[in-house]
């Protein structure tokens, strides 16, 4: 593999950046780790010519490296040059993003609370709905548990605020992650937080997952989206959300091993139902999250790993932070994937289990394919596969140099490769917004439109996510979601979506209609549209008519 | 599976890359529709309709052991009265002297009579869980306890059939072969083959009029061979059969009167799609309101009106379809039972076994099928829930094997092992 060449100084940088689009260069957000270190800027040129035109280029790589472009961003990158706006997603700390943390900070109250509050909000207001309906039991009324909880919230507002936020959380966590999807300059980190996600993938109507999703998206994917595997990992598996979507928190040692010593000694009351042993999250740790289904584990290291996990869980009375209980860890010694772990150990079982799962080749290839179908092709070339799984386990898991190793190949930039991947409903609604140069949703109703077309975000209830390839989403129910959606935002039902006053359309309404579909097939469809659309295109009646029809067509439904 | 496939298809030749066989399936079907094949009526084949009662129906109030003294000593204020101690309507529906039904159910008496309906009670799930979110995870996707998978049951049934005889013309398969009247797509359907998942038949529909609708369709008349135009064609054509089905001006047969409760109304339209002749094969529908811990009330109450509007709803389908119910099978579900003590609330908390209906088609009416366990503290599960005598999994095979023909159940069912031995004999 060619050694990056470092060939930019930090002047140059900020010149770079201006032309972007974006202000001087600063630092991640608030709520990010300190990075140790900036994030590694280094343009990679051509290796070779590239099968697709200097054109095509700068729309492939918003297309992929983003979620499309807005008016505007197709002469920006065509000016900075497609490999120095690669170089820079891939460096997302020297991106101001500013206006779209502010936007977000403002917009999306419920996101924005600790995690710890949100579970003490939650608990108040179900143990004042138990008072209520005990009351109301007693006095010999009984009355359903509904009527219980409106009384309670009708006699305290307060309690009535609490209530309202736990209902809202989820909602506000979609709004806020579709928001920077649209909003963010830093496109790429947006493009990795939404992989993750899926990789990583929760279900917010489990229980009281919900209370858990916004710290999930804010503090544990996001900041970590492009940087070691294995920090990932690790912050995935002591999450609250994952701990508690896939029963790793009520996973304890079985009668036929010994728990740890230390630690709070409580002789557990017999159980009212079996517990012991839940092997769901080691189950998906491996297939799922690192080495994959044929990753060469067997059912006895499933077993194994959930031993060693044992102890992994979030203290609820704390307001669900992650917790090691040494009562609940299987104490004896485990063998996983051949290697073996001696006993008497603590948290360092399963930080060892990560820490072999996260270095496994079979890791590498797993991650190094799933990424090279999310940003070249369902089916993606075996050998670009090679090298990014090389990069990998060179880079100790390092994902930024991963992915800069696929979207700067010769492969990425292939003619097949151009068009080639069909729009997640998510990555649909959010180009749209870009394209029609919409203004984020404060509300849930755009949030709502991607669960109307299949993918509720937060809400795919297997853990195994959303599909990434385009035969899953494609079927006759699908295609006329979102041809409707088109038609939704086209009539401005959208909130923050005029694309009626848009300056470009009124311009475009007293031009001839060839002029009129040409400018919308250059604004929405990158310019390229079949001769079939073209021709439909012209027999719209208005260029507002042409817009809802172009975000129909087959063409906008690929990037 | 071999990903790399040469296409040739009239004047088209070409590679296409990493496909799988559905896709090259339905590219067929949009390289005919692309030849301008019309889609007549389909060949009437067999329907299957399921019920998914969510939240945990009290299996125990809805086919009543009024035969089980224990019945009555678990549940002193929610116990259903046995027929002959009744007055007026209050009592369970006498089914066979042990069993009746809830009188809320009293339409579906005639059923019985008819031979049509057959209950099966203690059958439901093996996993011990009591999440209501994981036992519906595991019932649709057949697989109890284990959580990785991907696809529904009723999904991988539409694979494994293969070439069909309910919903195809020329060999290829109807858009509508396989619809949910849910706004989703549910877990049970979720999978490589396509299904429709529509909240309403109006809904399923490009929302403009005249001229504008037409363009809109037309974005997706061309049949290119490539997986968006495949299901474009698709959904061109789904406009196209619907609007020769009318549905604005469907008129129930036999006087059936479906409720207008939302379960009402999505019975009524999956008995238009079927007898529109569009090809339904499989069908899905779901209803809530059944997680009744506090306050259910006996013969009247929540779970009464819950089962009146279940009970409406399925007899004015029955009445509706008239003499295509031979061909026509509803399956009724739900994730667990509820204890067999009532609680501190006047409820029931999350059981164990349930029980269900299989009504219609060739069914072995008259009867409650299945293995009776008792309700004597011993032969309670975990000494808290009816025990289970019968896995889901037998009955669901049966039903695909026998009314829908289905032949690789061991596919269709992966880890499960109990076989035609299992089988209660609901058909």
């Amino acid at each position: 593999m060619p050694l990056p060449i470092r060939a930019i100084a930090a002047p140059a940088l900020v010149t770079l950046a201006a032309l972007a689009g974006c202000a001087s260069p600063a630092s991640g957000p608030a709520s990010a780790p300190t990075p140790a270190r900036r994030d590694a800027y280094v343009v990679v040129p051509p290796s070779g010519p590239r099968e697709q035109t200097p054109d095509q280029q700068v729309h492939h790589v918003l297309d992929r490296l983003g979620f499309g472009p807005r008016p505007g961003d197709v002469e920006r990158v065509r000016e900075l040059g497609v490999d120095r706006w690669i170089a820079l997603q891939l460096a997302p700390d020297r991106i101001d993003d500013r206006k779209t943390d502010a936007f977000v900070a403002s917009a999306y109250p419920a996101y924005h609370l600790a995690t710890e509050d949100l579970v003490e909000s939650a608990q108040a207001v179900q143990q004042a709905v138990r008072r209520r309906a005990r009351d109301l039991a007693q006095k010999g009324d009984s009355a359903g548990r509904r009527d219980a909880r409106a009384e309670a919230l009708r006699a305290d507002p307060a309690l009535r605020e609490e209530a309202r936020r736990t209902r809202r959380v989820v909602a506000d966590a979609q709004a806020a992650k579709l928001a920077r999807a649209v909003a963010s300059e830093r496109q790429l980190q947006e493009v990795m937080t939404d992989f993750w996600e899926n990789h990583f993938s929760v279900y917010s109507g489990k229980g009281l997952t919900r209370l858990f999703i916004p710290s999930y998206d804010r503090d544990v994917i996001r900041p970590r989206a492009l940087g070691r595997f294995r920090d990932l990992l690790g912050a995935v598996a002591k999450s609250p959300a994952m701990l508690f979507y896939l029963d790793q928190a009520r996973s304890m040692v079985d009668s036929t091993h010994a728990p740890l010593r230390g630690g709070r000694s409580r002789r557990l009351a017999a159980p009212r139902r079996p517990r012991g042993l839940n092997e769901n999250y080691a189950r998906e740790l491996m297939e799922l999250h690192t080495l994959g289904v044929d990753g060469g584990y067997t059912q006895h290291d499933v077993i194994e790993v959930a031993r060693a996990l044992t102890g992994w869980t979030m203290n609820a009375r704390e307001g669900g932070t992650f917790e090691f209980r040494p009562a609940l860890h299987d104490a004896d010694a485990k063998t996983v994937l051949g290697h073996r772990m001696p006993a008497a150990r603590g948290i360092e079982d399963g930080e060892e289990v990560l820490d072999l799962l996260a270095r496994s080749p079979a890791t590498a290839h797993h991650i190094a394919r799933k990424l090279a179908v999310r940003f070249v092709s369902d089916d993606p070339p075996p050998a670009l596969v090679e090298r990014a799984a090389r990069t990998f386990l060179d880079t100790d898991g390092d994902i930024r140099e991963t992915v800069r190793t696929i979207v700067t190949s010769p492969e990425f930039f292939s003619r097949s490769a151009y068009r080639a991947k069909v729009k997640s409903p998510f990555e649909l609604v959010a180009s749209a917004l870009r394209a029609t140069g919409a203004s984020p949703d404060s509300t849930p109703r755009t949030a709502r439109a991607v669960a109307s077309l299949g993918a509720p975000i937060f809400g795919r209830q297997s853990p195994d996510g959303w599909p990434e390839t385009g035969d899953a989403w494609m079927n006759a129910g699908a295609i006329l979601d979102r041809i409707n959606f088109g038609v939704a935002l086209a009539a401005g039902r959208l909130p923050g979506a005029s694309p009626a006053r848009t300056a470009e359309l009124e311009r475009l309404r007293s031009a001839p209609r060839a002029e009129q579909a040409d400018a919308v097939v250059d604004a929405l469809l990158g310019g390229e549209a079949s001769p079939a659309t073209r021709e439909i295109l012209l027999r719209g009646e208005s260029p507002l008519e042409m817009v809802g029809l172009a975000l129909g067509a087959p063409e906008f439904q690929r990037r | 599976m071999d990903r790399r496939v040469f296409m040739k298809s009239g004047a088209m030749a070409l590679v296409t890359m990493g496909l799988s066989p559905s896709f090259l399936r339905r590219t067929a079907f949009g390289a005919q529709l692309a030849r301008g094949a019309s889609l007549g009526g389909a060949a009437r084949g067999k329907t299957l309709i399921c019920l998914f009662q969510r939240g945990a129906a009290d299996a125990l109030n809805v086919v009543v052991p009024f035969g089980e003294k224990a019945y009555y000593a678990l549940r002193p204020n929610l116990a259903i009265a046995a027929p002959a101690r009744a007055s007026g309507s209050a009592g369970a529906i006498d089914l066979d002297g042990f069993f009746g039904l809830h009188p809320a159910l009293a339409p579906l008496a005639p059923l019985w009579t008819r031979g049509m309906l057959a209950p099966v009670h203690a059958v439901g799930s093996p996993s011990a869980t009591r999440s209501h979110f994981d036992a519906q995870d595991y019932m649709e996707s057949g697989t109890p306890d284990v959580k990785g998978t991907r696809d529904g049951w009723l999904n991988r049934y539409l694979a494994l059939r293969g070439t069909c005889e309910a919903g195809c013309v020329h060999g290829a398969p109807s858009p509508f072969r396989a619809v949910a009247m849910t706004a989703q797509t549910p877990r049970i359907l979720e999978g490589p083959e396509p299904a429709i998942a529509m909240s309403s038949l109006e809904e399923f529909s490009v929302r403009a009029t005249g001229s504008a609708a037409e363009r809109l369709e037309a974005l997706y008349r061309a049949g290119q061979a490539d997986v968006v135009h495949a299901a474009g064609g698709e959904m061109f054509e789904a406009m196209r059969i619907l609007r020769a089905a009318d549905p604005q001006r469907y008129a129930p047969r036999n006087g059936a009167t479906y409720p207008r409760s939302p379960f009402g109304q999505r019975l009524k339209q999956i008995a238009q799609l079927i007898r529109s002749d569009v090809g339904l094969e499989v069908a899905f529908a779901d209803v809530g309101g059944w997680d009744t811990h506090v306050n259910q009330g006996s013969a009247t109450g929540q779970l009464a009106a819950r089962l009146d509007d279940f009970a409406q709803a399925i007899v004015a389908l029955v009445a509706d379809l008239d003499d295509r119910m031979s061909d026509v099978a509803i399956m009724t579900m739900s994730e667990f039972g509820r204890t067999a003590r009532q609680n501190g609330s006047g409820g029931t908390d999350h059981g164990h076994a349930t029980a269900l209906f299989v009504i219609g088609g060739d069914v072995k009416g008259g009867k409650v099928h299945g293995r009776w366990p008792g309700l004597e503290p011993e032969q309670l599960h975990e000494g808290r829930d009816l025990a289970l005598t019968t896995d889901f999994r037998s009955v669901f095979s049966e039903v695909a094997a026998k009314h829908l023909g289905a032949k690789r159940l061991d596919a269709l069912f992966p880890g499960y092992a109990g076989g035609e031995t299992s089988w209660v004999g609901v058909l």
